[in-house]
C-alpha cells in the first residue's frame, strides 16, 4: 500500500525543530499502524476504538503541553498542534477524543483546579486510565452558552446540581465530567464523577458525522457534588471560553490532517483512474481541483505555524485562533467535498477515507464555535461593533 | 546486565530508490532514512532485558553523521546512551562487524542485540561475524528469548518450523520479526532523548573484502496482457501458460 509521507509544498518542515519533526513522525506512524486499519470498522459500527486509549496514553498524547510533574510530555504548542494534525489524518473522532481530554479536561483542572485535584486527576488522565468530558452546551443553549440553565445550589458540605447538557463528546465513557453550571448566577466549573447519585450520561445515537466518537447527554437530577469537587479558581463563563480557545487551536491544526488525507487520496486516485484512455489527473479540471486543495492546505499550514509560534511566545489573541478555526474547518470541508468528486462513485464508499472525513468535518465546522460565531468574533474585533451579546 | 544494541540507518523500504551517477551507490536525494526495521526488534528486546535485570543499554551505529538520527530514535525509545562509530566510507559487512567488535570488546557487554539483517544491503551476516570477532556465542533469527542466570534459551526461525537452542552469556543475538512488538518512542521519551549523550568515535581502519562494482535495478516488469474476459479465453490462457510462460 502507498505510504503517507505528508504534504509539504512550501518546505514548511524546514521551519520545524528536530523535536517537532520527530514528534510529528512518531504520531504519523502511530496513526498509520493503529488507527487507519481499524477506523472504517468503527465508523460503520458507530463505536469509539476504546483499545487505542491506553496506547495513546503510553505515547503521551494526552495533556501534551502540561508539566512533566503530572506525567505529561511538556511540549510546546506547535508540537501539540502537530500531534492533533496527525491524529485527524486518521479520524476527526480520534482527534476529538484527544482535544477533549487535553484541552477541555486536563487544561481546566490544571488552570482552575486545587493542588489536590491536579495531583489526583492529571496523572490518571495523562495515561488514559481515566477519561474526561466537558459539559457546556445545553439543549437550548449552543452558540449562546451564557444562557445556560444548569444550576448548582450550595448545601451543607457541597452543592446540588440540576440540569442537562447535550452533545457532549466522550460523555458515556467518561469517568469525570467537567461541568459548567450557574452558582448564584455565576458560571463555575464542577468535577462530576461517574457514579455520583442522580448523574446519568446516555449516548446520543443516529449521528451521521463523527461516528467513531461517543456523543452523549449529561443529566443531573439533584446530584450532590462535594465541596472539594468545585474548580476553585473558576469565576465566570470566560473560564469555559478559555478552555474552548485551547481546543479551537487544536482543531485548526487537526483539520489540516483531514485535508491531507483527502488530498493524498484524491491525488493518488486521479493518477491511476483511467477514463477516455488517460488518467483523470491529466485533465485540466481535475488538476485545477488538486491545485486548489494543495494551495488551501499550504495556506492553512502557514496559518497554523504562525499561530503556534505566537502561542508559544504567549502573545496569541483569541480572535486569531477564531480565524484559523474558521478558515481551516471551512477549507477542510471544501477539500473533502472536492476529493469526493474526484473519486467519483468510489468517493462515497468507505474503502476510501474521503466521505468519512467529509461527514466528520460537518460537525467539526459546527462545534467549538460555529463558522458564523467565529465570523462575528473577528468582525467585532476589527469593527468594534458586537453583532451578538 | 550490560546490553548493547547495534542499529543501522537505512532507506525507508517504502521509498523508490534511484542509483547514483557512479553506479555504485544509491542517490540519497529525496530518500527518507529510517532505523532498520529488524533493529527495532533488537532495541525492544534490549529494553525489555534491562527492565527485567536492570543495567544499561547502549546503542551503537557505524556510519556518518546522518546515523545520529537513528541513534536518537533508539534513545527516544528508552536506550540510555548512543555511540556513533563515525566513518564516511562505505564498509562491507566484515568492516562493519570489525568496527562494532572493537568497540564492544572494550566495554564487555553481556548481550549484544542486532537485527537479523539490514534492509539496505541484506547481507544478513554482521551479527555472526561480530560474535566471531568478539569470541561470543551467537544465536541468529531469534523469535523467542528467555534469559536465566548465565543461560539463554531461544527459539530460532528455520525453514518450515522453529528450533529451540540454548547458549551461555556473553552472546550476540540477531532478532527476527515475531520476537516482540517494538514500542513507539513516547513524546516524553523524545524530549528526554535530547539530554542523552551520543558519543562520537573514529572506527578502526579496515580494508573491504568485497567491492561494489555496479548496482542495477531489476528489469522493468512487462505490461500485462488481457487474453479475454470470459470462459472462452481459458484454452488460450492454458496454452500460453504452457508454451510462453512455461509455468504449467
Ligand atoms: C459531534 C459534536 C460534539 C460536541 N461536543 C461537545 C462537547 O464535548 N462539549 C460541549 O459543551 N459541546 C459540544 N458540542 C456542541 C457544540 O459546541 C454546539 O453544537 C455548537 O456550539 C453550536 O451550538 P448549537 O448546535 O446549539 O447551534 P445553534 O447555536 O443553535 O446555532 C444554529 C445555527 O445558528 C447560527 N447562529 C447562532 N447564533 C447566531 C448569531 N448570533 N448570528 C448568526 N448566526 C447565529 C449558528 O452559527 C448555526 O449556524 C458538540 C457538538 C457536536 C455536533
Amino acid at each position: 500500500m502507498h505510504k503517507f509521507s505528508g504534504v509539504d509544498y512550501y518546505n514548511i518542515d524546514s521551519l520545524l525543530s528536530e523535536d517537532e519533526l520527530m514528534i510529528r513522525d512518531t504520531v504519523r506512524d502511530f496513526v498509520s499502524a493503529e488507527i487507519i486499519p481499524v477506523i472504517e470498522k468503527h465508523n460503520r459500527e458507530g463505536s469509539f476504538p476504546i483499545q487505542v486509549i491506553s496506547k495513546m496514553g503510553e505515547l503521551g498524547l494526552f495533556g501534551t503541553t502540561l508539566p512533566q510533574k503530572y506525567n505529561c510530555a511538556e511540549l510546546n504548542n506547535v508540537s501539540y498542534g502537530l500531534v492533533l494534525q496527525e491524529l485527524e489524518r486518521g479520524d476527526s473522532g480520534i482527534r476529538s477524543f484527544v482535544s477533549v481530554q487535553s484541552s477541555l479536561v486536563m487544561y481546566p483542572i490544571f488552570t482552575f483546579g486545587s493542588e489536590e485535584q491536579k495531583d489526583f486527576w492529571l496523572p490518571r488522565l495523562a495515561t488514559g486510565e481515566k477519561i474526561g468530558c466537558f459539559g457546556l452546551t445545553e439543549p437550548d443553549f449552543g452558540s449562546n452558552p451564557g444562557g445556560m440553565i444548569t444550576k448548582a445550589q450550595k448545601v451543607d458540605g457541597g452543592y446540588l446540581l440540576n440540569g442537562a447538557k447535550m452533545w457532549i463528546t466522550n460523555g458515556t465513557i467518561a469517568n469525570l465530567a467537567v461541568v459548567w453550571a450557574k452558582l448564584d448566577g455565576v458560571v463555575k466549573g464542577f468535577l462530576v464523577e461517574k457514579g455520583f447519585k442522580g448523574f446519568t450520561a446516555p449516548e446520543m445515537k443516529g449521528k451521521l458525522s463523527l461516528r467513531a466518537s461517543v456523543t452523549s447527554e449529561l443529566i443531573f437530577d439533584n446530584v450532590f457534588i462535594p465541596d472539594k469537587n468545585l474548580l476553585p479558581k473558576t469565576t465566570g463563563l470566560k473560564n469555559a471560553l478559555m478552555c474552548l480557545n485551547q481546543a479551537r487551536f487544536g482543531i485548526a491544526w487537526g483539520v489540516v490532517g483531514a485535508m491531507m488525507a483527502c488530498y493524498d487520496s484524491a491525488l493518488n486516485y486521479s493518477k491511476s483512474r483511467i477514463q477516455f484512455s488517460k488518467p483523470i489527473a491529466a485533465y485540466q479540471m481535475t488538476q485545477e481541483k488538486l491545485v486548489f486543495m494543495l494551495t488551501e492546505i499550504t495556506k492553512a499550514q502557514l496559518l497554523n505555524y504562525q499561530m503556534g509560534r505566537l502561542k508559544d511566545k504567549g502573545i496569541l489573541k483569541h480572535t486569531q485562533v477564531s480565524m484559523a478555526k474558521r478558515n481551516n474547518c471551512e477549507k477542510a470541508l471544501e477539500i473533502a467535498h472536492i476529493a469526493r468528486e474526484i473519486l467519483g462513485a468510489n468517493g462515497i464508499i468507505d474503502e476510501y477515507p474521503v466521505m468519512r472525513h467529509a461527514a466528520n468535518l460537518e460537525a467539526v465546522k459546527t462545534y467549538e464555535g460555529t463558522h458564523e460565531m467565529h465570523t462575528l468574533i473577528i468582525g467585532e474585533d476589527i469593527t468594534g461593533f458586537a453583532a451578538f451579546d | 546486565m550490560k546490553v548493547a544494541v547495534c542499529v543501522s540507518h537505512v532507506p525507508d523500504t517504502a521509498t523508490k530508490v534511484k542509483i547514483g551517477q557512479d553506479e555504485k551507490h544509491i542517490d540519497p536525494a529525496g530518500v527518507v532514512f529510517i532505523i532498520n526495521p529488524y533493529d527495532e526488534f533488537a532495541v525492544e528486546e534490549a529494553l525489555k532485558t534491562k527492565e527485567k535485570f536492570g543495567g544499561e543499554v547502549v546503542a551503537i551505529s557505524v556510519g556518518n553523521d546522518n546515523s545520529k538520527e537513528t541513534l536518537r530514535k533508539a534513545l527516544a525509545m528508552g536506550v540510555d546512551k548512543g555511540i556513533l562509530l563515525k566513518t564516511d566510507k562505505s564498509l562491507d559487512s566484515v568492516g562493519i562487524a570489525k568496527a562494532l567488535a572493537e568497540e564492544l570488546k572494550n566495554q564487555q557487554f553481556d548481550i549484544v542485540f542486532m537485527g537479523k539483517q539490514s534492509v539496505d544491503y541484506d547481507d544478513s551476516i554482521v551479527g555472526q561475524l561480530t560474535s566471531e570477532f568478539l569470541g561470543y556465542s551467537c544465536i541468529s533469527n531469534a523469535v523467542y528469548l528467555n534469559i536465566e542466570g548465565q543461560k539463554v534459551i531461544a527459539e530460532r526461525e528455520i525453514e518450515g518450523g522453529k528450533e529451540v537452542v540454548e547458549s551461555e552469556l556473553p552472546v550476540v543475538i540477531t532478532t527476527q520479526k515475531g520476537l516482540n512488538e517494538p514500542r513507539y518512542a513516547s513524546l516524553k521519551g523524545i524530549m528526554a532523548s535530547k539530554k542523552k549523550e551520543i558519543l562520537e568515535k573514529p572506527i578502526v581502519e579496515t580494508t573491504n573484502h568485497t567491492e561494489v562494482v555496479k548496482m542495477r535495478k531489476p528489469a522493468a516488469k512487462q505490461p500485462g496482457r488481457i487474453i479475454g474476459t470470459d470462459v472462452s479465453a481459458v484454452p488460450e490462457l492454458v496454452k500460453l501458460l504452457h508454451e510462453e510462460a512455461k509455468v504449467i
